[in-house]
C-alpha cells in the first residue's frame, strides 16, 4: 500500500482507478439529487442506471455507434423514470415501494430482453465504445494531469455535467421552483409554482442522468452488457446523496470518497488478503448513517421529500 | 360495507397480478414461446406437484418471515426496509451459535437456541434505526436501506474471514452439525420446518394484533398518535419495539435458511427475501394472515420458475420482472382511490407518529439550546 | 362613496354545514378593515373564497363597481387581492428574496437575486422597516416573517391585502412594530383585511369592523362608533337557555390546586403565564375566554400531555407536576374530555367498545396479562352505553360512524367511569345539539354533586353560565378575573376577555 502512496505513477493509476469506479455512481447521484430536491425520492435509480446500461448496449450493438447508444440508454433511464413519475407523482403511490418495483422489474426484463437481443453474445460481446482520450495541456499535470485529463468522452461530460446541475439548481428561476417544490408544495402551489410538473420533470431528469451512469459502464468500462451489471451501484448513489447533503457538488464529492473506498478495497482483496476489504465497502454506508444522525456534519433532507402533493379540495 | 370494499380490494389485487401476467406473457412471446405453456408448467409446477411444491414452501419460509418482519412495524406507521439486512444478521448470529457453543447439547434445545440467537442478531438490527427514530428523528425509510448493505457485507467478512471452513473454494463457514439440521416437512424433499414456525408467527401475530392490548395500542399509535398519548401510550416505546421485533422476525428467517436449507453460512445468500418481504407485505396490507398467502403465492412464482425453464425454455429472468409488475400495478391500483388507499394512510400514519414524537421529545428534553432550529 | 372591494352575499356549504350564508361585507380604499368572529364563524372560508381557494355557490364579488371572478389564486393576484395565510406560506431554507420572487413570471435562465434583493431593500424602507434579503427565512424571528409575506403582496402590486389573524403568531413586543406597518400601507392606499378574534385589536387598529357568527354577518360598524362590549356581545351572542337545574352547590376542600403555571404552546411562544387557582370537591370552575389565549394549554398541562415550564399542579394535596399521563389518570384520578375529540379523545378507525377502554387498554379487568377480554370489554360497553344513552347500532361499529353528540358521550362515559376526583372538560359542548348539550351539563352536574372538581373550560358563555359555580377569565395565558354567575355579566366578561383585570374578584 505505502509504495503507491510514494510512487507518482502508481498513485495516479490508483487514483485514476479509483475516478472511474467514482463516475456511474456520480452520474446515478446527481440524477438522485434532482429528483429528491423536488421531493421525490428515487429509490429505482438502481433499474434506472441498468435499463441505461441495456439501452446503450443495444443502441451501440445495432448502430455501432457509441453516441448512439449513448442517447438510448439515456432515453432508456427517462423511459423508466417515467414509471416512478406516474406512480409517485400522479397516483401518489409510496416512493419507496415504487422505486423498489421499478428495480425489480428492470432487473428481470433486462435480463430476460438482452437474451434475446444479444442472443447469447452478451457477455462475450465487445461493443464499441469511448476511448479515453488526453485533453493536450491539461494531461500534463503532474500526478492529478493524467488522473483527470486522459478520460473518455463521458467523464467529460460528468465534469459538466456538475456546474451545470449546481447553476440550474440555485441560480435559474426553475431551480428555485424545485427547490421549494421539495420543501414546501403547498407554499410553492400557493405562489402558483406547476409543482407536479416540476416533480415529473426532475424524476425524467433523474431518470437520464442515471441512464447516462449505466451506459457508462457498457461504454467506456466494460463494453459488453451482463445480468445486473449496475451491482448495486445504484444504492450507494443513495448514500452519496445523504452525504453529498442534496448538494451536486457535494454528492461529486461523496462519490469520489466512494470512488476511492472502492478502489482500496478492490485492491486490499488481492494484494493484502488479511486487510478485511469489505470494512471499506462498508464505510460508505456507515458514514452516511452517522452523518444522518448528526455526527458528520447535519444534512438536511429536502422538507417535503417523500409526500406526495394533493391541493385541497374546492 | 367495509367488508365489500375489502372484498373491492381484494378483487384489485387479483386485476393486478393478472394483469402483470398479461404483460409477462408478451415478453414470453418475444422469447417465441407460447405464455399459456409457460404460465402452465410454471403454476402446476409451483402448486401441484410434489417436489415443486416442496420448493415452494422452501423459498416461502423466508419470504413469510420478512414479510411479518415489515407488517408489524407498519402497524405502528413505520417503514422497515431493512429485513434483508436483518436476515443475514440472524443467519450469522444463529450459525455463531451453532458452531461454537457446547456439541453436548441436545439437538432441540440447541436448535431453539440457535432460533433465539438469530432473533437477537435481526432484533439488534432492527433496534437501531429503531432507536435512531424515536430519541433522534432519523428517517428509518434511509437506515434501513443503508443497513442492509452493512449486514451483507459484515457476513461476507466472516464467512471470507474468521469462518470460513478449510479449504473452501469461496466464502463460506463449517457446516453445522446433523443434530441440529431443522426437521423437514416433506419426505425427500427440502422442505424444512421453517415454514411451519413462520405460519405460526403468522397466526400468533395476527391474533397479537386483534387481542391483545399491544396489538390495538400499536394500531393507534399508528392510526393517531396524538390519541395514543393521550390515552397514556408512549410512542416512542412503540416505535423501538415494533422495529426491534420486526427485526427479530427477519433475523428467525436468516437463521433458517442456514438452519433448515444451507446448513452453512454462505456469502450473499438471499436471494433477496428481505425485499420480498416488503412486497408481501404490501400486497397483504399488513394482515398477518394474508401476508402467508401472499408469501406462498410469491414463492410459488420463485419455484415455478425453474421449473418452467426447465420445462418450456423460458427464462426465469421473466418472472423477476413479473413480479416487479406485480408490485407496480397492485401499488397502482390501490392508488386509484388514493385518500383511502392503504399506503397513503400508512404514510400519514408515519408523518404523523414523527409529530408525536417530536411531542414526546420534547417533554423529555425539555432544556433547550439556545440556538434557533430550522422549522 | 365607492368601496374598494364589496362581497355581495356570499353563500358557501360544505355538505350540511353551510359555512358562509348570505355574508356581505364592505371595504373602503385605504382603511383596515376588520373582519371579527369566534373560530368557527366562517371567517376563514371567506377569506379563502376571496383568494380563489374556494368557489362561492352563491353571491358576488365586487371591485370599485365591477364584478369579479377568482378562479384561483393567481387570479387573486391579478385582481390585486393576496393573503397572508395564518400559517405562513414560506420556504425555510430559502433566502428572503427568493421566497418572495418564487413564482414570479420570470423569463430567462438568471434569477436576478442582485437586483431583486436591491428592489426588496427599497420597497421595504418605503414601508418603513428593514430587511435582509440574502438572510434564509427559518432564521427570522415571526414579526420578520411576517413582513416578508407581506413584502411578498407589494411586490405583486397587490391592493387589497388579506391578513389572516395576524397576530396570532407574534410576541406582544411584535405587534407594535406590526401595527405601524399596517398604518404605512393604508397612508400607501391599500387595503386591509383583518381577520381576528381579539377585541381589543379591532378598536386599536381597525376602522371598520364586520362581525361573524355561526357563518352570517351580526353587525358591520365604524370601530369610533362602537365598543369592547358591543362587539363582544355581537361576536358571542346568545343561544337558547336550556333546562338545566343547577342545585346549590356542597363544596368541599380544594381538590385541584393550579400555582404559578408556565408553559409554551407547540410553537415556542409562552401560552401560560403565571396562571394559578383551585377547585373544591363538588365545585365546577368555569375557565370562559376567547379561543387561543391558553385554554387548550391548561388543559393539556394538568391532563399530562404538555410539560410545565414552572408552577405545580396539586391534586388532593399531592404533586401532580411530573406525572405521566398514565399515572395521572389512573394514580391521581385525573379525568380529561380534550377539545378535539376525534383528533385527541378518540380513535376513529376502532369500535366504540375499544374507544371505550382506550386509556385502560393494559389494565385489568378489560386485558389479562395482555390478552384483551372481548366478553367483558363487550359487557363494559353495553352497560355504558345504555346508562349515557349512545346512540348506536352495535358496540362493535366503528366509532367514526357515531354523531358528534354520541361521540362525545362515549368520551364523557370512559371518563366518568373511572371514578375521577378531577375532572377536565375542554369546549364539551362544540358543535353538539340541543339534547346532547342538555345530556352532557347535566352529567356534570351529576358528577358536582358527587364531589368530583371540575374544570370547564369552554368559549359559550352561556353554557358556562349554566353550569359553573365560579367563573375564571383566560386572556393571554393569564387569568386575569374569577367571578360568581350573577356578577358574570357579558359586558363584564367581555372586558375581562379582552385583557382587563378585574381589581375585585
Amino acid at each position: 500500500m505505502m509504495e503507491t502512496l510514494l510512487d507518482p505513477t502508481m498513485l495516479s493509476d490508483f487514483l485514476s482507478t479509483s475516478l472511474r469506479l467514482s463516475i456511474p455512481i456520480a452520474f446515478a447521484a446527481l440524477g438522485g439529487v434532482l429528483s429528491e430536491r423536488s421531493g421525490v425520492y428515487n429509490i429505482g435509480l438502481e433499474g434506472m442506471m441498468l435499463a441505461g446500461a441495456f439501452g446503450a448496449a443495444v443502441g451501440t450493438f445495432f448502430t455501432d455507434s457509441p453516441s448512439v447508444g449513448l442517447l438510448s440508454g439515456a432515453f432508456a433511464g427517462a423511459l423508466t423514470a417515467l414509471v416512478l413519475a406516474v406512480l409517485a407523482v400522479s397516483l401518489g403511490v409510496n416512493q419507496i415501494v415504487a422505486g423498489i418495483a421499478i428495480n425489480m422489474f428492470s432487473i428481470g426484463v433486462t435480463a430476460f430482453l438482452s437474451r434475446i437481443v444479444f442472443s447469447g453474445q452478451a457477455n462475450t460481446m465487445t461493443l464499441p465504445g469511448y476511448k479515453a482520450f488526453a485533453i493536450p495541456g491539461l494531461a500534463s499535470i503532474p500526478i492529478i494531469g493524467p488522473v483527470l485529463f486522459n478520460k473518455d468522452a463521458l467523464v467529460y461530460l460528468m465534469y459538466v455535467t456538475v456546474p451545470l446541475l449546481f447553476y440550474l439548481m440555485f441560480r435559474t428561476p426553475w431551480g428555485l421552483n424545485i427547490r421549494a417544490v421539495g420543501e414546501n408544495p403547498r407554499a410553492a402551489d400557493t405562489a402558483g409554482v406547476p409543482v407536479n410538473l416540476v416533480r415529473y420533470l426532475c424524476v425524467l431528469g433523474s431518470g437520464v442522468l442515471a441512464g447516462l451512469g449505466g451506459s457508462y459502464i457498457v461504454l467506456s468500462q466494460v463494453f459488453l452488457f451482463s445480468e445486473h451489471m449496475s451491482a448495486g451501484k445504484g444504492f450507494i448513489a443513495l448514500a452519496a446523496i445523504i452525504l453529498g447533503r442534496w448538494n451536486p457538488v457535494g454528492a461529486l464529492f461523496a462519490c469520489l470518497l466512494f470512488g476511492l473506498f472502492d478502489a482500496l478495497q478492490l485492491r486490499l482483496q488481492f494484494a493484502n488478503p488479511e486487510v478485511p476489504y469489505q470494512a471499506f465497502v462498508i464505510l460508505p454506508y456507515a458514514v452516511s448513517i452517522l452523518a444522518l444522525v448528526g455526527l458528520v456534519g447535519k444534512p438536511r433532507p429536502p422538507g417535503a421529500v417523500g409526500l406526495p402533493y394533493k391541493r385541497e379540495s374546492k | 360495507m367495509l367488508a365489500a370494499l375489502r372484498g373491492v380490494y381484494l378483487l384489485k389485487g387479483v386485476w393486478a397480478i393478472l394483469a402483470a401476467l398479461l404483460v409477462g406473457s408478451v415478453l414470453i412471446r418475444l422469447g417465441d414461446s407460447d405464455p399459456f405453456e409457460a404460465y402452465g408448467a410454471l403454476f402446476t409446477g409451483a402448486f401441484f406437484e410434489y417436489h415443486g411444491f416442496a420448493t415452494t414452501l422452501v423459498k416461502m419460509s423466508p419470504m413469510l418471515l420478512a414479510g411479518l418482519a415489515v407488517a408489524l412495524p407498519l402497524r405502528a406507521g413505520q417503514f422497515n426496509i431493512g429485513a434483508e439486512g436483518q436476515i443475514y444478521l440472524g443467519a450469522l448470529f444463529a450459525t455463531w451459535a451453532a458452531l461454537y457453543l457446547p456439541e453436548a447439547l441436545p439437538g432441540w434445545l440447541h436448535i431453539v437456541i440457535c432460533s433465539l440467537a438469530g432473533m437477537i442478531g435481526g432484533g439488534l438490527w432492527g433496534f437501531i434505526p429503531g432507536y435512531l427514530k424515536a430519541v433522534h428523528n432519523v428517517n428509518e425509510v434511509i437506515v434501513t436501506l443503508l443497513m442492509n448493505y452493512i449486514g451483507i457485507n459484515l457476513v461476507s467478512y466472516f464467512v471470507s474471514g474468521p469462518m470460513l471452513a478449510e479449504g473452501a473454494p469461496y466464502p463460506y463457514s463449517d457446516e453445522i452439525r446433523e443434530a441440529l439440521w431443522l426437521p423437514y416437512i416433506l419426505p425427500r424433499t427440502d422442505a424444512h420446518l421453517g415454514v411451519v414456525i413462520g405460519i405460526i408467527f403468522a397466526i400468533v401475530l395476527y391474533y397479537v394484533f386483534k387481542r391483545t392490548s399491544v396489538g390495538l395500542s400499536l394500531a393507534t399509535v399508528g392510526h393517531n398518535p396524538v390519541a395514543a398519548r393521550y390515552a397514556g401510550m408512549s410512542v416512542r416505546r412503540h416505535i423501538i419495539l415494533s422495529l426491534a421485533f420486526g427485526g427479530a422476525l427477519a433475523g428467525l428467517a436468516g437463521a433458517y435458511e442456514v438452519l433448515g436449507l444451507k446448513y452453512r453460512l454462505f456469502h450473499m445468500f438471499s436471494a433477496g427475501y428481505g425485499f420480498d418481504g416488503i412486497v408481501v407485505a404490501l400486497l397483504a396490507e399488513g394482515n398477518p394472515l394474508l401476508v402467508a398467502a401472499a408469501a406462498l403465492f410469491l414463492g410459488g412464482l420463485r419455484s415455478g420458475a425453474n421449473i418452467m425453464q426447465r420445462a418450456v425454455g423460458v427464462p426465469t429472468t421473466v418472472v423477476e420482472a413479473i413480479q416487479g409488475l406485480v408490485v407496480i400495478f397492485v401499488a397502482a391500483s390501490v392508488a386509484f382511490r388514493f385518500e383511502s388507499s392503504y399506503l397513503a394512510a400508512a404514510w400519514r400514519r408515519r408523518k404523523a407518529v414523527d409529530a408525536a414524537l417530536a411531542a414526546e421529545r420534547r417533554e423529555a428534553h425539555k432544556a433547550e439550546d439556545g440556538e434557533a432550529k430550522p422549522p | 362613496m365607492e368601496h374598494h372591494l364589496v362581497v355581495d352575499r356570499v353563500t358557501k356549504s360544505f355538505g350540511d354545514l353551510k359555512a358562509n350564508d348570505a355574508v356581505s361585507l364592505h371595504a373602503r380604499k385605504g382603511t383596515v378593515h376588520a373582519v371579527l368572529g369566534e373560530n368557527g364563524a366562517g371567517k376563514t372560508t371567506l377569506m379563502n373564497i376571496l383568494y380563489g381557494l374556494y368557489h362561492p355557490d352563491a353571491g358576488h364579488i365586487l371591485i370599485g363597481d365591477r364584478e369579479i371572478a377568482i378562479d384561483n389564486p393567481r387570479d387573486a393576484l391579478d385582481h390585486g387581492i393576496g393573503m397572508v395565510h395564518q400559517h405562513f406560506m414560506l420556504i425555510g431554507p430559502l433566502t428572503v428574496t427568493e421566497n418572495v420572487i418564487l413564482g414570479l413570471e420570470q423569463s430567462g435562465l438568471r434569477l436576478g437575486l442582485a437586483e431583486h434583493a436591491e428592489r426588496l431593500i427599497e420597497l421595504s424602507r418605503s414601508f418603513g422597516f428593514d430587511i435582509e434579503p440574502s438572510e434564509p427565512v427559518w432564521k427570522l424571528p415571526m414579526g420578520m416573517q411576517q413582513r416578508v409575506e407581506i413584502l411578498k403582496l407589494l411586490y405583486r402590486n397587490v391592493d387589497i391585502l388579506i391578513l389572516d389573524e395576524p397576530t396570532s403568531v407574534l410576541t406582544p413586543s411584535e405587534t407594535g412594530p406590526f401595527f405601524e406597518v399596517l398604518g404605512r400601507l393604508k397612508e400607501a392606499g391599500k387595503t386591509i383585511l383583518f381577520i381576528t378574534h381579539k377585541l381589543e385589536e379591532v378598536m386599536a387598529v381597525a376602522d371598520e369592523v364586520t362581525v361573524m357568527r355561526d357563518g352570517r354577518v351580526t353587525a358591520e360598524l365604524q370601530t369610533s362608533e362602537t365598543s369592547p362590549r358591543e362587539l363582544a356581545r355581537l361576536m358571542v351572542g346568545r343561544d337558547v337557555v336550556f333546562d338545566i337545574s343547577r342545585s346549590q352547590g356542597h363544596f368541599g376542600d380544594a381538590k385541584l390546586k393550579v400555582e404559578g403555571l408556565r408553559a409554551q404552546n407547540d410553537r415556542g411562544l409562552l401560552a401560560l403565564d403565571d396562571v394559578g387557582f383551585e377547585v373544591r370537591a363538588g365545585e365546577i370552575l368555569g375557565i370562559a375566554g376567547v379561543d387561543g389565549n391558553g385554554q387548550a394549554e391548561l388543559a393539556e398541562a394538568i391532563a399530562g400531555l404538555r410539560p410545565v415550564a414552572a408552577g405545580r399542579i396539586l391534586v388532593g394535596g399531592a404533586d401532580a407536576t411530573r406525572a405521566s399521563v398514565a399515572e395521572r389518570k389512573h394514580g391521581f384520578k385525573i379525568g380529561y374530555v380534550p377539545e378535539d375529540r376525534q383528533v385527541a379523545g378518540l380513535d376513529l378507525n376502532h369500535s366504540v367498545a375499544f374507544n371505550l377502554i382506550l386509556r385502560s387498554l393494559g389494565r385489568l379487568p378489560f386485558s389479562r396479562f395482555g390478552i384483551l377480554d372481548f366478553k367483558t370489554i363487550r359487557a363494559h360497553a353495553e352497560r355504558l352505553a345504555g346508562r349515557y344513552d349512545v346512540r348506536l347500532r352495535d358496540v362493535d361499529q366503528e366509532v367514526r360512524f357515531l354523531s358528534g353528540g354520541n361521540q362525545q358521550k362515549v368520551i364523557l362515559a370512559r371518563e366518568i367511569e373511572d371514578d375521577p376526583e378531577v375532572l377536565i372538560v375542554a369546549q364539551p359542548c362544540k358543535g353538539l345539539d340541543v339534547g346532547a348539550i342538555e345530556f352532557v351539563q347535566n352529567t356534570l352536574l351529576d358528577q358536582r354533586e358527587k364531589g368530583v372538581a371540575i374544570l370547564y373550560i369552554s368559549t359559550e358563555l352561556e353554557h358556562i353560565m349554566a353550569v359553573c359555580d365560579r367563573i375564571a377569565v383566560m386572556s393571554r395565558g393569564r387569568i386575569t378575573g374569577i367571578l360568581k354567575p350573577e356578577e358574570a355579566t357579558p359586558e363584564r366578561l367581555g372586558l375581562l376577555m379582552a385583557g382587563a383585570t378585574e381589581d375585585a374578584a
